[in-house]
């Protein structure tokens, strides 16, 4: 705990402010990722520099901030997508449960089994509602009693069994936005991870059904841990306990946009009374 | 006037195919007063210019088993690595290595079916398909040699068109699987292979149709013997053959031997045409699953 006060301390970079970063007394639960001093490169492009942050278990953990800020390449560090990018490159570290995610026998398709994923457009593939639940535990060779159980209680939980459950052979194309998410998520859940990421779920989604994605995060959080992009505060707002803001520093004759994290928080705290000017101007609109 | 002339050259492609479709067909129904069409599409010899009656000599069933032997064996050989070249290039390949494989595979579509053909005969025949399967098991001319052959030449064909499509499978569905855990040989074979299942399909037909199109190389290699049989070490004739083989020859106009290339060659048409329907629908579904 006081070893992390020093290393965010404002001797180590004095010109810019450093995070503020809700100390380990107001985190209820375990953590679940640690994470230090990360920064990202696309080759010799650091995209991210000194992300610190904690994010604590059966939480709804909320990135937020402007285009570009690198909140989406920041979350895909943490279930090393990145990694399928030819030429990118992490620092720092990330420690999973105790255990550094990018140490030298750390299996990513191992990592990316716990850690799943939601993306920003649905992206169901094009074969049935059932098949497309029953792909992961399928292709990763689970030894599953039976598939049809966990299929139905996968749709169950991501709250859409009972709008499915007459055509479940049907092609998952024939499902609404809205519904084709949550069967993303239900296969996302099929694979029994422990954290799920969504980077930004309910940006190609009407209001209606993103209320329905938010129900279902705040069910979800009790058998998992949440991080999500987003970029629609009054979302982060709603669903998240905790908030972190992230704006991108502009150098280099604004040929280079850097992410960076400026505040971390409860939630209630971020938008109520952010420590950080650059937080307030952005919550309050007068930015990004 | 520069539309006037475009729209004259795009006529002319259509107006040269309903020429070739006038011609076949004048030819083909003098020779079906000739020889009844139930006679030609079941007769189990092929006999121009000798035997005895001509409905008998002229069963088209040899030629056509020739055909489909070597479209056949030409899938057999081009299918598996057609299909394995377009998943290495569109999966796994790193782009410098695309840049070389990709223009190579062209030059190999590029070959002159005749070098081919040659490369057949004096290459895979005897240095081998005979040390692998006995010397006096393997015909000189035999259609093993002319399915090899063409195999190759549709490996670039099947290649290619698979290779677009699973190159035009959203990235989206490869990160869902990705973000599930999925191996990269998990994502080629069981996402990005079945997502691109209806181009794979066309690029199959597409090879297909030309394996029996297929000529020069399978005159050389495969030989002139119309005969109905299984053995691909025998010495067959494909329909292309025949008719490579009779318009060279000596036989004179109004006869039916010359009128049977008309029906030979209406076959063929009606092959290849029914088999480039299918692949044009195949296409059109493949493009609009992902809209």
């Amino acid at each position: 705990m006081s070893e992390r006060d020093i290393e965010a301390g404002p001797t180590r970079r004095p010109e810019v402010p450093p995070p503020h970063v809700a100390t380990d007394a107001e985190v209820p639960t375990e953590t679940i990722f640690r994470i230090r001093d990360l920064d990202f490169f696309y080759g010799s492009y650091r995209a991210i520099r000194d992300v610190h942050m904690d994010v604590a278990g059966n939480q709804i953990t909320a990135m937020i901030g402007p285009s570009g800020c690198g909140k989406s390449t920041f979350i895909r560090c943490l279930n090393r997508m990145n990694d399928l990018i030819p030429g990118t490159r992490v620092d720092g570290s990330i420690d999973y449960h105790g255990q550094d995610l990018y140490g030298p026998d750390v299996d990513a398709i191992e990592v990316r089994r716990r850690i799943g994923m939601v993306f920003q457009k649905p992206n169901p593939f094009p074969k049935s509602i059932y098949d497309n639940v029953a792909f992961g535990p399928r292709v990763n060779g689970h030894k599953v009693a039976s598939m049809d159980d966990l299929v139905e209680e996968s749709l169950r939980k991501a709250a859409l069994w009972d709008e499915v459950k007459d055509k479940i052979k049907k092609s998952a194309f024939s499902l609404s936005g809205g519904q084709q998410q949550r069967l993303c998520i239900a296969r996302c859940i099929a694979v029994k991870p422990e954290v799920i990421l969504m980077d930004e779920p309910c940006s190609a989604l009407d209001p209606l059904a993103t209320n329905r994605i938010e129900e279902l995060m705040i069910e979800l959080k009790r058998d998992y841990t949440i991080v999500i992009v987003t970029h629609n505060m009054q979302q982060a707002a709603r669903v998240s306990d905790r908030t972190a803001f992230f704006t991108a520093e502009v150098s280099n004759e604004g040929r280079e946009r850097t992410g960076v994290l400026v505040e971390f928080d409860r939630t209630e705290k971020i938008f109520t009374a952010p420590t950080d000017r650059r937080t307030e101007d952005y919550i309050t609109g007068r930015f990004g | 006037m520069i539309v006037g002339f475009l729209s004259v050259c795009a006529l002319l492609s259509v107006l040269v195919t309903v020429g070739i479709l006038a011609v076949l067909l004048e030819e083909a129904v003098h020779f079906f007063a000739a020889v009844p069409i139930w006679d030609f599409l079941t007769g189990t010899t092929w006999a121009p210019g000798g035997g005895s009656g001509a409905a008998g000599d002229y069963g088209v069933l040899p030629l056509l088993s020739g055909s489909l032997m070597i479209a056949a064996g030409a899938l057999l050989v081009g299918l598996p690595l057609g299909l394995a070249t377009a998943i290495y290039l569109s999966e796994y390949a790193r782009p410098r290595v695309r840049a070389v494989v990709k223009p190579t595979l062209e030059v190999l579509a590029g070959v002159p079916t005749v070098v081919v053909g040659f490369f057949a005969l004096n290459f895979i025949t005897p240095t081998l398909l005979r040390p692998l399967f006995g010397e006096d098991r393997v015909f000189i001319f035999n259609a093993a040699a002319g399915a090899v052959a063409v195999g190759l030449m549709v490996i670039p064909l099947i290649a290619s068109i698979s290779e677009d499509a699973m190159r035009a499978v959203p990235q989206s569905l490869r990160e869902a699987a990705f973000g599930m855990g999925a191996s990269k040989r998990v994502v080629s074979l069981r996402v990005v292979v079945p997502a691109a299942l209806s181009g794979i399909a066309a690029s199959v037909i597409v090879g297909l149709s030309r394996a029996v199109g297929e000529t020069m190389a399978v005159t050389i290699a495969a030989g002139n013997t119309p005969r109905l049989t299984t053995d691909f070490f025998a010495s067959i004739q494909t329909l292309t053959a025949y008719i490579a083989q009779t318009v060279s020859g000596e036989a004179a106009a109004g006869t039916v031997r010359y009128q049977s290339l008309f029906a030979v060659g209406i076959t063929l048409f009606a092959i290849t045409l029914t088999m480039n329907l299918v692949s044009i629908r195949l296409v059109r579904r493949f493009r609009q699953a992902y809209q």
